[in-house]
């Protein structure tokens, strides 16, 4: 208790007299926090683009054709495996998810958008915040999510215009937009929701698509009756239902084209970071505790402790590194209020929370080699022996 | 309780060096008493410094004892020793004396906080110590804000505040001019006195040892001689001006 006392009057007393020092130190590592943090979001937000739609699902498996890797694009289903997927035990709903891209054009800037064909009611439709959902069938209307509403000034009650390439021709079709749901971005895009067969008829189509009026769904999205039978039931599923392969909500997503690349890239930058944090801050102790010798000799031989003099080092790094994180944390939560939302930055709770603890411990692990260092200093340094 | 606060007996330390032994410490016995002040001189290389170390517990003698208070330094572990060293003995170094981002009171009350002895009444000993050092108006200078005789005067302060059966002063005047340099050592040799503690001061300045009470010279490693009679003491402390 008495070494926790003068190992903290110690460390406060130095930090405040020699504020200055300290402060530049905590200002780097408040801008090595921001980096950090900024990185996890972007990660989060770059992320989020990309799978959040899927991550909403109100589903727990996804069924692809056979052999298609899990890949959503490059799956396609027959129209009669929805049926075959709602018969088999166990599952309380599916709903069939089709993809593809488009462009709103009723808007000054054209606005590229997924255009995402689900049925109402059933798994694959996201919840309605605001207005109502598209009846089935063929109607001309559509659902946005809130991506689309923040990128431009399009409400519920519009209409607005999308083209599709079909064959050669650019056509343009017009929806009128009843729902609002929350961000559903896939595939880096905001996205609209249509009814299947108005899907079928206004999607991008090459020539040999053409003429046909069967909508096959990409992906089918399965709700089971007990959640926790993830594995029994896809053993079930693809024993039950011909020519299907079936995946959990985290491997589709890790299989979502790019998505595990860009992962990937983001934690490495935010790794090197966190690295690039502990060689400063272990650079900058290991100086200061070469210029302190003498003292900590005089330290020693006047009889404290070697635990005191290393606690001493050890508060002062964890003061420094805290109140580091501190201003970076602060600093990034004024940026971010100054952020576009076209800029993909989600904080993340959880992400940010694990940036901070890493943040923290960067600190103590590069200082390490000081604190060991100070700890060996002979109090004989004080008396030029030794 | 004995008068005896050091005792030193036929110490020996050896350092070997390419392969040949030197002798840094040789062969030497003394006592020193409460309320004794005694001078170490000799030539650079003599063995003063080695002799202070193992005096402060901060060097492990080849052989030979060391009894400060009593206590027996060779049958401490290093946890003991350090105490001993916090309880029993005060320091002053050559230079780097204080803790630099301590003001003159706080690097004398650091002493009293190491030993769990800082309340109230000590508070006061400490700045009535630094008064009486001529300190009154420098308590809230940090060490960078005073000069080397008045930084040589706050370690005597810390030196002393605990009331350590010892009190080693390593060349506390090397950094001085002459005036401030008897100053402090006559300031040293008065609180010593009046205090009761055993003070130890390692010099090669002879002119120092007219405010002690014995001389110890040392060569080689080896105490050559003693002088414990004044007249001896002030023939040796004025030889050096003529």
């Amino acid at each position: 208790m008495k070494t926790i006392f003068l190992a903290t009057y110690l460390a406060i007393k130095e930090i405040v007299r020699n504020r200055g020092r300290f402060l530049l130190v905590s200002l780097v590592i408040a801008l090595i926090t921001l980096l950090v943090l900024f990185i996890a979001a972007l990660g989060e937000g770059l992320g989020n683009g990309n799978r959040q739609y899927v991550d909403g699902l109100d589903a727990q498996l996804i069924v692809f054709l056979e052999k298609s890797d899990y890949i959503i694009p490059s799956s396609r289903l027959d129209t009669n495996t929805i049926r075959a997927v709602r018969r088999v035990e166990g599952v309380a709903d599916a709903g069939a998810i089709y993809t593809s891209n488009t462009e709103i054009v009723s808007l000054e800037e054209p606005l590229k958008v997924s255009m995402l064909a689900v049925e109402p009611g059933k798994p694959g439709m996201p919840e309605i915040l605001e207005g109502r959902e598209f009846r089935s069938g063929e109607a001309r209307e559509a659902v946005i999510d809130r991506n689309v509403a923040l990128r431009s000034d399009i409400k519920v009650g519009d209409t607005i215009e999308i083209r599709s390439t079909q064959g050669t021709e650019d056509k343009f079709y017009t929806l009128e937009v009843v729902g609002l749901t929350s961000g559903q971005s896939y595939s880096f895009q905001p996205t609209i929701f249509v009814p299947s067969a108005t899907w079928e008829k206004i999607r991008p189509q090459s020539e040999s698509d053409m003429g046909s009026d069967t909508p096959y769904p990409n992906i089918i999205a399965v709700k089971l009756q007990d959640p926790a039978q993830i594995e029994a039931m896809s053993a079930l599923l693809t024993e039950r239902v011909a020519n299907i392969e079936v995946a959990d909500i985290d491997t589709t997503i890790s299989n979502i084209p790019g998505y595990s690349a860009q992962q990937g890239t983001v934690q490495t930058q935010a790794v090197f970071t966190l690295l690039i944090g502990i060689l400063v801050i272990g650079g900058f102790f290991q100086i200061q505790i070469l210029q302190k010798v003498p003292q900590i000799g005089v330290l020693k031989a006047i009889g404290s402790a070697n635990g005191m003099v290393g606690l001493s080092a050890v508060i002062q790094i964890i003061v420094v590194t805290a109140m580091g994180v501190g201003i970076g944390g602060g600093l990034t939560y004024l940026f971010s209020l100054g952020f576009p939302p076209t800029i993909p930055l989600v904080f993340n709770g959880v992400n940010s929370l694990i940036a901070v603890v890493l943040l923290l411990l960067i600190g103590p692990v590069g200082g390490l080699v000081s604190i060991v260092y100070a700890v060996r200093i002979e109090p004989l340094k004080a008396l030029r022996l030794g | 309780m004995s008068d005896i606060a050091l005792e030193v007996r036929d110490l020996v330390k050896t350092f070997s060096l390419d392969g040949t032994t030197i002798n840094a410490v040789d062969q030497v016995s003394f006592q020193v008493k409460f309320g004794e002040f005694v001078a170490l001189v000799g030539p650079s290389g003599s063995g003063k410094t080695t002799l202070l170390s193992i005096l402060a517990a901060l060097l492990t003698p080849t052989s030979g004892q060391v009894l400060i208070d009593g206590q027996d330094l060779s049958a401490m572990n290093e946890k003991t020793r350090v105490k001993l060293r916090r309880e029993k003995i005060g320091f002053t170094f050559q230079a780097n004396n204080l803790i630099p981002f301590l003001s003159a009171r706080e690097n004398v009350e650091f002493m009293l906080r190491l030993n769990g002895k800082l309340d109230h009444g000590s508070r006061i000993r400490s700045d009535e110590l630094l008064a009486r050092l001529g300190l009154a108006e420098r308590l809230h200078n940090l060490p960078a804000q005073m000069s080397g005789g008045q930084q040589q005067r706050v370690a005597i302060a810390r030196a002393l505040i605990h009331n350590p059966a010892l009190v080693l002063a390593d060349e506390p005047t090397a950094s001085l001019d002459t005036e401030r340099a008897f100053q402090v050592v006559e300031t040293f040799a008065n609180l010593i006195h009046e205090n009761g503690r055993a003070g130890i001061i390692v010099t090669h300045d002879l002119r120092m040892c007219q405010f002690v009470d014995r001389v110890l010279q040392m060569q080689d490693g080896k105490l050559v001689r003693v002088y414990d009679n004044k007249k001896e003491i002030m023939e040796l402390a004025t030889a050096t001006i003529h």
